[in-house]
């Protein structure tokens, strides 16, 4: 079995599997459950400045959208930081490290925007034990409004100024979580580095309105006939993520900040995915609050079993999809496929040929009785077959070899050549 | 309790009401709504979808499955109803093992078909059951259509007729419309009075008057039902029955297994039905294995089909071939009838084995006796007085197209006429059809 072992800023966890900061993390019955369960570490959720707590709403706080089955495939939450006593939450954090001291425990934060506000807190959870902090200025709803959460995450410049103000006041490791509610992800990033941020976690929720009761006509979750929109997350969110941590990944400026990946983790398979892009330990919410805490069973057994037959260490996997991610203009115009469907597979649903003849290339033959075939001189290999088939590798599609005539274009497949030099293009630089 | 299945003779009360009360229950009950949702994801909504073709009233299948899956099951109920009015008798009795659910590409990809047949039901049911019917009458067109026989043929044409506004009179002898659906179909497949609730439904959208107590051939002629209407439509279904041809066949308690159907699914309590303790059905159809499980279920101790060629000639499927065996019936091949042997009343049958060979059905020279209190023949319904002036072809009403028969103004629909498996929707699909061409030769776009 792989060695799991991950060693991410300084803060060691028997893997990378960690609870993101948020309901599974907001006590101690939860936390000494998870770490049993096999969780590799936790992110405590956020704790907010001394004195009264926030307080949640009484009603509904989750909205949900489901596939077939009624599987869910995204969550909505409209909860805020821990609605319990600072005191409760640092004492009984300091019980849970002290009996796990081989799992990783990172401190969530969210307080007031003002340097002493900030101080004050790390030095409330000096003496807790934990492994480090994570600064939440990534949560899109109740908080933001008070100035604290995505409110500062949208702000490139207090993000490096709180960033600052938490490595001069305190000694531990610091990430800083990212919100997607922004256009350009990496400008929080950069701004993070620049503070001295040890790592930058990603991505928190997007801003989302789940769903609209068509008898009341309000959002839901819907409170009392109102609803206000919420944070988003789930399977749905993981492209969004992806995408995300490969940009700060491969930006010059934030390149080797090391990332712990958040956004719709729900397999080993996610997790991993994560990791290639950059991603040093992965965060799940969503898939444990959907399944419990044995999910991460699954997530250890998966990963080590890859690990094992591609005879890699995790050291090995994180970053390596990274230089693969590129521009749209890099890619090239030379490679050419065709899509294939296996007769044998095939069970003859013709969504594939709806879906092409209706909406693409009417690349799809349908003879009368019902074999599906694809037109290779209509085919232009957009992958929407493939997308729509129900049954998994029974459209695939086939590289045409250099040399190859395309019967689409009657132009014979060269080779290397993208969009930057293609005559096509106005700005076109000369080939050499 | 005095009586049991052990209880020799043919005696009422071998099982007790609760028994009873089970084994008559719905053998595939409504789903929830929950087991619909269900059911329904599994769809793929395919293109030109294969289970569409299957049905013989070509209903948009994955259409009404994606209306339930989003929640209007009122929706698909109407996206049935348009296709096939009675879509809810037809969901609980149609062998849609071997029409929609047989081609469905699940059932081809796993072996396990959307579950087709009960998501219509599911969806039927729940408009049905609001008491909503979802079509309303043209303005009316002043002609009028007779239509002969109230079973699914016969109801299926007149709703349609009367949609267009014509006016509909359904002559019909037996006291109650519906036919085999009322007095055929197997109890446990539409339990209750759903018969007679769906005829009601139906009813409702008017222009419709039924005449019970009318039949051709007794009373009515088809001259003057021409005289007296626009159209007619001969919607009689098989009102005969074929002879054993075996000494023996008039002794007492040898019966027709339709009629014993009739019989019990008119029947206000199941326990006063006499039932005999050996019971033998011969034949091989839906017919014989429906009296045979319904034997059984009554409390006989032995029910023996015999069915005088191989399981492969069998016209009941292989479905209702494993239904009667789960039901403790026994199903014997290649043995044929000789002899019904008894005094006064039967008491034993005596076949002989048989062979199937190129040149026919051979008997063979041995023999073997079944003890029968009650012998059920279920060999097959034929078409019983036929008017005089029609083409017959292969013992059916001729018909071409969209049931026109060799008689100009005569329309022929269901069993009774040539074509078509004998089942309940294509009967439906057929009174349709025919209802759709009388339209359009009466308003005068005839093709
Ligand atoms: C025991 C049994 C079980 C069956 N089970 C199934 C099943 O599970 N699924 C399935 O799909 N199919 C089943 N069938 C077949 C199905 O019932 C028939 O195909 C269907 O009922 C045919 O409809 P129809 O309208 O043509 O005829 P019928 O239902 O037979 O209706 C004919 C009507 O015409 C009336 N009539 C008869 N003679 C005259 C006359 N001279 N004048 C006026 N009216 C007349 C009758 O009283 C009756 O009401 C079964 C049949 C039988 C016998
Ligand atoms: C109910 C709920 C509450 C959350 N609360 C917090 C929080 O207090 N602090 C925080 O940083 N993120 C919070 N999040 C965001 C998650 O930590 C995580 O970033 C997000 O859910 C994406 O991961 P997922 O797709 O695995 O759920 C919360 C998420 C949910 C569903
Ligand atoms: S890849 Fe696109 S164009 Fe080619 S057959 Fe599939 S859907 Fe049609
Ligand atoms: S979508 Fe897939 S299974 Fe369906 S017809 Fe096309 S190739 Fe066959
Ligand atoms: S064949 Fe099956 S999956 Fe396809 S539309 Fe029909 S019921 Fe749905």
């Amino acid at each position: 079995m792989a060695d799991l072992t991950t060693n991410f800023i300084g803060i060691k966890s028997p893997n990378p599997f960690w609870l993101a900061s948020a309901p599974p993390t907001d006590k101690e019955y939860n936390v000494r459950r998870a770490y049993e369960a096999g969780w590799g570490g936790v992110v405590w959720k956020t704790l907010g400045s001394e004195g009264p707590p926030v307080v949640n709403v009484n009603g509904p706080r989750y909205g949900a959208i489901w596939g077939a089955d009624r599987r869910l495939l995204g969550l909505n939450n409209i909860e805020l930081i821990t609605d319990r006593p600072l005191e409760v939450n640092l004492r009984e954090i300091k019980q849970v490290k002290r009996d796990y001291p081989d799992r990783a425990l990172v401190i969530s934060l969210m307080v007031p925007c003002d340097e002493e506000s900030w101080r004050a807190i790390l030095k409330a959870i000096e003496d807790t034990g934990a492994d480090g902090v994570e600064l939440n200025f990534g949560c899109p709803h109740g908080m933001s409004e008070r100035g604290m959460g995505s409110a500062v995450g949208q702000v490139p410049e207090y993000i490096e100024m709180v960033t600052r103000w938490v490595k001069q006041h305190s000694r531990m490791p610091c990430i800083v979580k990212l919100t997607p509610n922004i256009t350009d992800v990496r400008k929080p990033a950069e701004a993070a580095k620049r503070g001295g941020a040890d790592a930058v976690s990603l991505i928190n929720t997007i801003n989302s309105i789940t769903s609209v009761n068509l008898d009341s006509f309000a959002p839901e979750p819907t409170i009392d006939g109102k609803g206000a929109h919420g944070g988003y997350c789930g399977p749905a969110v993981k492209p969004i993520a992806l995408s995300m941590v490969s940009e700060i990944a491969r930006n010059p400026e934030t390149r080797g900040l090391p990332i712990s990946g958040i956004g719709g983790v729900t397999t080993w398979r996610d997790a991993a995915e994560f990791m290639a892009l950059g991603a040093g330990t992965v965060q799940v919410c969503t898939a444990a609050m959907t399944y419990g805490f044995k999910v991460v069973q699954e997530m250890i057994s998966g990963l080590s079993q890859y690990l094992d037959e591609h005879q890699m260490s995790v050291g090995d996997l994180v970053g390596r999809a990274v230089p693969n991610v590129t521009d749209w203009n890099q890619l090239n115009l030379n490679y050419v496929t065709k899509a294939q469907i296996d007769q044998d597979l095939c069970i003859k649903c013709g969504r594939c040929y709806a879906a092409c003849e209706d909406t693409s290339h009417q690349a799809i033959a349908m003879s009368d009785d019902r074999t599906f075939t694809v037109k290779d001189e209509d085919c232009v290999a957009c992958n929407l077959c493939i997308d729509v088939c129900p049954v998994e590798s029974c459209i695939t599609m086939r590289q045409l070899g250099k040399g190859e005539v395309d019967p689409r274009t009657g132009k014979t497949v060269g080779d290397y050549a993208n969009w930057t030099t293609h005559p096509n293009n106005p700005m076109a630089q000369a080939a050499e | 309790m005095t009586n049991s299945p052990l209880t020799p003779g043919i005696v009422a009360g071998r099982l007790g009401a609760e028994a009873l009360a089970g084994n008559f229950a719905d053998i595939a009950p409504r789903f929830d709504a929950h087991e619909a949702r269900v059911a329904a994801d599994r769809c793929y909504f395919c293109h030109d979808a294969p289970c569409m073709t299957a049905c013989p009233t070509t209903i948009d299948i994955p259409l009404f499955i994606r209306q339930i899956a989003t929640g209007t099951p009122e929706a698909a109920a109407k996206t049935i109803f348009s296709q096939n009015i009675l879509g809810g008798m037809c969901a609980r009795v149609c062998p849609t093992e071997q029409l929609c659910e047989e081609v469905c590409v699940r059932e081809v990809a796993e072996g396990k078909p959307v579950e087709i047949g009960r998501l219509q039901r599911f969806a039927t049911d729940s408009l049905m059951a609001a008491g909503v019917h979802p079509f309303a009458r043209a303005k009316p067109t002043g002609k009028r259509v007779a239509v002969v026989g109230a079973g699914p043929a016969g109801l299926s044409a007149a709703h349609r007729l009367a949609m267009k506004g014509h006016e509909v009179v359904i002559y019909d002898p037996r006291p109650k419309a519906g036919g085999l659906n009322e007095y055929g179909i197997a109890s446990y497949k539409a339990p209750g009075d759903f018969a007679a609730d769906e005829v009601a439904w139906l009813m409702k959208i008017g222009g419709i008057r039924v005449e019970h107590g009318k039949a051709l051939g007794s009373g009515l002629t088809l001259d003057g039902l021409r005289k007296d209407h626009d159209a007619v439509v001969l919607a009689v279904g098989l009102a005969g029955v074929n002879a054993l041809r075996a000494e023996g066949e008039a002794l007492d308690n040898v019966l027709n297994a339709v009629d014993f159907i009739a019989g019990l699914r008119q029947a206000a309590d199941k326990a006063a039905l006499r039932i005999g303790r050996d019971v033998v059905v011969i034949g091989g159809g839906m017919t014989a294995v429906d009296a045979a499980v319904q034997s059984k279920l009554l409390g006989a101790e032995n029910v023996t089909i015999v069915y005088r060629r191989g399981q492969e000639r069998m016209s009941a499927s292989a479905h209702e071939q494993d239904h009667a065996a789960s039901a403790g019936v026994r199903i014997l091949h290649n043995a044929a009838p000789v002899r019904v042997h008894g005094n006064g009343a039967a008491q034993e049958v005596e076949f002989a084995y048989t062979e199937d060979g190129p040149g026919g059905l051979t008997l063979k020279g041995e023999t073997f006796r079944l003890k029968a209190d009650q012998v059920m023949k279920a060999i097959g319904q034929v078409l019983d007085g036929a008017p005089e002036g029609l083409r017959i072809e292969g013992g059916k009403i001729a018909v071409t197209g969209a049931g026109r028969t060799s008689v100009p103004g005569v329309w022929a629909a269901g069993d009774c006429a040539s074509g078509g498996e004998d089942l309940t929707v294509t009967a439906v699909a057929e009174g349709r059809d025919a209802a759709e061409d009388i339209h359009a030769s009466l308003m005068g776009q005839a093709g």
